[in-house]
C-alpha cells in the first residue's frame, strides 16, 4: 500500500462521489442564487434548497422549515446559544453544558459569560465520558433557559443519554440544544423522539463538503425563537441572513439521503473495522488503554492510550496514517486534552492517546496495515522510552520524584 | 508541523539509544522532565577517572524533537571534558536542529540532562571517596 491511510474520520471525511456528482451542476448551470425571485436561475437554485431541506428533515425526522442553514457546526453552536441567551434573557439568564462539550460549545458560553450575558454550570463526566442526566435534572434552577450537551464526543465517541435528557428539559420546560456534529448520519437521531428543540451539524463530517452546516430549530412544542447574530437579508426565517451557500446545501442534502438509506450497513462496516483494530493493536501490545466509554460510543471511533510512548512522537513514527493524538504537543497549548483529563486520565496517559477514526471509505486491508505500524512503531519507542524500562523494573512512575522545572 | 532533516534522521535513527548500569562508579545518570508534562529524558554517561566522557546512552519518552535533542547531545558529549559539557547551551541544540520556537523546551531538558547526568556522577564519586578514606583510616 503506497498511499497514506486515512483513520482521521472526525476531523473530516472524503467526500462521497456521489455527493459531488449532486453538487456539480449548482457551480455551473444552476448557479442562481436561491433569493431570486423572478427568474429561472434563482428558481432552480431554490428547487435544489427545497430538496436538500427535504432530505435533511427526513434523516433526522424534522419538518423542512425547521432546518437553518448555516457555514457549519461552530455557527450553528454560535447561534443557537446565543441567539437563546439572547432572546429569552427575560425569562433567564443560565445555561448548562458539560465539560467535555467540542470548543464551539464552550467558548461560545464563556464568550456569554464574559459579556455578563449568561451564567453557565459546566457539568462533570464519569470515567466513561458520560454525563448522568440527573446531574442535569439537578443543575436546572427557575433561570435556566437552555441545556446544551452534545449526542457524541469527537474524541473519545462517548454517547450522552441524549433521550433521558430531553425527558427532563421538557419536564422542566427547558430548551435543548444538542452539537450532533459526530451523530448525525452515523447513528439514528429523531428529534422528536429525543426531545430535542436546536441540532447543530454539519456535511464535511458525512462525506459532504466544507463550509455548510445546518441548525434545527423546534418549531413547535415549543416553538423556538433565536435572535440572530448576523444582520442582512433576513433569510432563512430572519434567523441567519446571507445568501445560501447552494452547493453546500445540495451537498448537505445528498450525504444526509445517502446516510440515511445506507445507515445500517455504514454502521455494520465501520463497527467491524473499529472490533479488528481493537483486536489487533490489544491482542499484540500490554498496556493499553481504551479511552471513553466501551460500549456507548460511535462505531468509528477508538481512542487508546498507549502507555509510555508519547502521542507526537508515536504520529511522527505513522507518518503514512492520519490519525489524532490528544498528546499536547499536537496543540497550540501545550496542554493535553482537557477531554481526557474531564475523564480523570491522567496527564502521563493523556499524552500518549491516539484517535483513530473508522469511516465508510476504510478497508479491512488499511486496518491490518495500520495495525502493523503501530505495533511495530509502539514497541521501537517503548525500546527507547525511560518510563517503559521504568515500568519493567517495578518502579511506580505515578509516585517516583520527578524532577520538575 | 514540519520537522526539519536532522530532528527526522535523529527520530529514524536515533544514536546510543540504551542503558548503562547506573550502579558502576564511572557512570553519571540524569532523569529531567516528568510524565504529565510528557517529555522524560534519561541521559547516562561514562565518565573516566580524569573527567572526560567516553561514552553516552539516552532514552527519551517525548515527541520528536525531545528524542532527536537527547540522541544529537550524545553525540556531541562523547569525547568532552566535564567542563565542556557543561558548557553546552541549549540554544546550540536549538540551533543545530533547527527546532521551532514551540519545542525549545525539548533543547532546555537536553542541557538540564547533561547538568543532572554530571551532577549524579560527582556526587557519587564524592561520595565514594570519603567512604573509600574511612575504611583506609
Amino acid at each position: 500500500m503506497k498511499r497514506v491511510v486515512y483513520m482521521d474520520n472526525h476531523a473530516t471525511t472524503p467526500m462521497d462521489p456521489r455527493v459531488l456528482e449532486a453538487m456539480l451542476p449548482y457551480f455551473t448551470e444552476k448557479f442562481g442564487n436561491s433569493a431570486s425571485r423572478n427568474h429561472q436561475f434563482g428558481w432552480d437554485a431554490e428547487a435544489g434548497v427545497d430538496k436538500a431541506r427535504e432530505q435533511i428533515a427526513q434523516l433526522i425526522n424534522a419538518k423542512s422549515k425547521e432546518i437553518v442553514f448555516t457555514s457549519g457546526a461552530t455557527e450553528s453552536d454560535n447561534l443557537a446559544i446565543k441567539g437563546v441567551a439572547e432572546f429569552y434573557k427575560e425569562k433567564g439568564d443560565h445555561i448548562i453544558t458539560a465539560t467535555t462539550e467540542h470548543k464551539a460549545v464552550l467558548d461560545t458560553c464563556k464568550a456569554l459569560e464574559r459579556t455578563g450575558k449568561a451564567r453557565v454550570t459546566y457539568l462533570e463526566v464519569d470515567k466513561t465520558g458520560a454525563i448522568d442526566p440527573d446531574d442535569v435534572r439537578k443543575a436546572i434552577t427557575d433561570k435556566t433557559v437552555l441545556v446544551s450537551i452534545m449526542s457524541a464526543n469527537n474524541e473519545i465517541g462517548t454517547l450522552h443519554p441524549l433521550r433521558e435528557i430531553g425527558k427532563i428539559t421538557k419536564e422542566k420546560g427547558v430548551l435543548f440544544h444538542t452539537d450532533a456534529t459526530q451523530s448525525v448520519g452515523k447513528l439514528p437521531v429523531d428529534v422528536d423522539a429525543l426531545g430535542i428543540d436546536l441540532m447543530s451539524f454539519t456535511a464535511h463530517k458525512i462525506y459532504g463538503p466544507k463550509g455548510c452546516g445546518a441548525l434545527y430549530v423546534r418549531s413547535k412544542g415549543p416553538r423556538v425563537r433565536l435572535t440572530p447574530q448576523m444582520d442582512g437579508g433576513g433569510h432563512e426565517r430572519g434567523m441567519r441572513s446571507g445568501t445560501l451557500n447552494v452547493p453546500g446545501i445540495v451537498g448537505l442534502g445528498a450525504a444526509c439521503e445517502i446516510a440515511d438509506s445506507e445507515m445500517a450497513a455504514d454502521t455494520a462496516h465501520t463497527l467491524a473495522l473499529r472490533q479488528r483494530l481493537h483486536t489487533g493493536l490489544f491482542g499484540q501490545l500490554d498496556e493499553l488503554y481504551l479511552n471513553g466509554h466501551p460500549t456507548e460510543r460511535l462505531p468509528g471511533n477508538l481512542n487508546v492510550s498507549f502507555a509510555y510512548v508519547e502521542g507526537e512522537s508515536l504520529l511522527m513514527g505513522l507518518k503514512d496514517i492520519a490519525v489524532s493524538s490528544g498528546s499536547a504537543c499536537t496543540s497550540a497549548t501545550l496542554e493535553p486534552s482537557y477531554v481526557l483529563r474531564a475523564l480523570g486520565v491522567g496527564e502521563d496517559l493523556a499524552h500518549t492517546s491516539i484517535r483513530f477514526g473508522l469511516g465508510r471509505f476504510n478497508t479491512e486491508e488499511e486496518v491490518d496495515y495500520v495495525v502493523e505500524r503501530v505495533v511495530h512503531e509502539v514497541r521501537r519507542l517503548r525500546d527507547m522510552s525511560p518510563l517503559y524500562e521504568m515500568a519493567k523494573e517495578g518502579i511506580d512512575i505515578k509516585t517516583y520524584n520527578w524532577v520538575r522545572e | 508541523m514540519a520537522y526539519s532533516d536532522k530532528v527526522i534522521d535523529h527520530y529514524e535513527n536515533p544514536r546510543n539509544v540504551g542503558s548503562f548500569d547506573k550502579d558502576e562508579d564511572n557512570i553519571g545518570t540524569g532523569v529531567v522532565g516528568a510524565p504529565e508534562c510528557g517529555d522524560v529524558m534519561k541521559l547516562q554517561l561514562k565518565i573516566t577517572n580524569e573527567g572526560v566522557i567516553e561514552d553516552a546512552k539516552f532514552k527519551t519518552f517525548g515527541c520528536g524533537s525531545a528524542i532527536a535533542s537527547s540522541s544529537y547531545v550524545t553525540e556531541l558529549i562523547k569525547g568532552k571534558t566535564l567542563d565542556q559539557a557543561l558548557d553546552i547551551k541549549n540554544t546550540h541544540i536549538v540551533e543545530e536542529l533547527s527546532l521551532p520556537p514551540v519545542k525549545i523546551h525539548c533543547s532546555v531538558l537536553a542541557e538540564d540532562a547533561i547538568k543532572a547526568a554530571i551532577s549524579d556522577w560527582k556526587k557519587r564519586k564524592g561520595a565514594a571517596e570519603p567512604q573509600k578514606k574511612a575504611v583506609n583510616e
